[in-house]
């Protein structure tokens, strides 16, 4: 398993890209952890593939969710909790905080 | 000068009030709020009072509402407002303590507890869908006026800047709850009706 240093980081916001063992089939598959601080949804600087998976921490004082907008995933992130979810298709999807509407984002798949 | 731009801004808040749909004790409310504006500068351990009677009047609204309710979404909102406005006032607490500052009691944090208790007084004899209507069209107004007054008044008049980005951070969320409360009351007429 190898790391990969965080691309880019916004005040508190950070994101990382760890590579993953490789799948049955041999895609490499990566963790792209976002945290979620100050009632925003870091921004998914690496580029998303199927397959990977996207881990939110959740740093901020308030509980909040990743919620797809398609359904595709509902995941509860109380305070200093995480949740994952992992990418099964191509495409755009937005997400958004069930409790804090205001907080939004997408996700932009590759295949 | 400085009296005249903050009366305007409580000007601003009680005409906004004035156009809504919640009289009565959320007038009050305003009123309390106005008081900031136009009463002498506030300093920053009356503005710290302000802003922890502000949230810890908003839990006691959640508590009741989480009596009263049996609808899940307003359950699910005024979970929310407790579990969001008690978090908020728990780092404020810590923030204080950092600050070693000492909130001070004042006229208009005391105004808003009288308001709100009355307010509480008239949600309590609801029931049903009456209660959870008036319970959210408060919450709706009661969030713009604390925004405006946070806007308005408390972060412009905080010295201290780590007050100010804390104060900040309280606006950020309460324009959220509004937002939350302004779509629920949207909503809530199709909710009462399954």
């Amino acid at each position: 398993m190898t790391a990969r240093a965080p691309k880019a980081a916004r005040g508190a916001i950070a994101i990382c890209a760890i590579s993953l063992a490789s799948l049955a089939w041999g895609a490499e598959s990566r963790i792209h952890v976002i945290d979620v601080d100050g009632l925003a949804f870091g921004p998914a600087s690496e580029v998303l593939h199927v397959n990977d998976i996207v881990e939110w921490v959740n740093q901020d004082m308030f509980r909040h969710t990743a919620t797809a907008s398609d359904g595709s995933f509902d995941i509860d992130l109380p305070t200093g909790g995480k949740g994952r979810t992992t990418l099964r298709q191509a495409g755009v999807v937005s997400y958004f905080c069930r409790f804090h509407p205001g907080m939004k984002d997408r996700l932009e798949v590759a295949p | 000068m400085e009296h005249r731009r903050t009366l305007g801004v409580a000007q601003k808040i009680t005409v906004n009030l004035g156009r809504s749909f919640v009289l009565g004790a959320a007038l009050c409310v305003a009123g309390s709020l106005a008081m900031a504006g136009t009463m002498a500068k506030l300093n920053d351990a009356q503005i710290a009072h302000i802003a922890y009677t502000a949230g810890k009047i908003d839990v006691e609204a959640a508590t009741l509402a989480l009596k009263m309710t049996h609808n899940p979404a307003v359950k699910a909102f005024a979970e929310e407002m407790e579990r969001d406005h008690a978090s908020v006032n728990k780092h404020a607490l810590v923030l204080v303590e950092t600050l070693k500052m000492k909130p001070e009691d004042n006229d208009t944090s005391k105004a808003l507890v009288v308001a709100a208790t009355q307010k509480r007084q008239e949600l309590s004899k609801l029931s049903g869908a009456a209660f959870d209507s008036a319970y959210i069209q408060n919450e709706v107004t009661y969030h713009q006026t604390v925004n405006g007054a946070l806007e308005g008044t408390l972060i412009p008049d905080a010295q201290n800047s780590e007050l100010k980005a804390f104060l900040k951070t309280g606006l950020k969320l309460f324009k959220e709850h509004q937002m939350h409360a302004e779509r629920l009351v949207n909503e809530l007429p199709r909710s009462l009706a399954r």
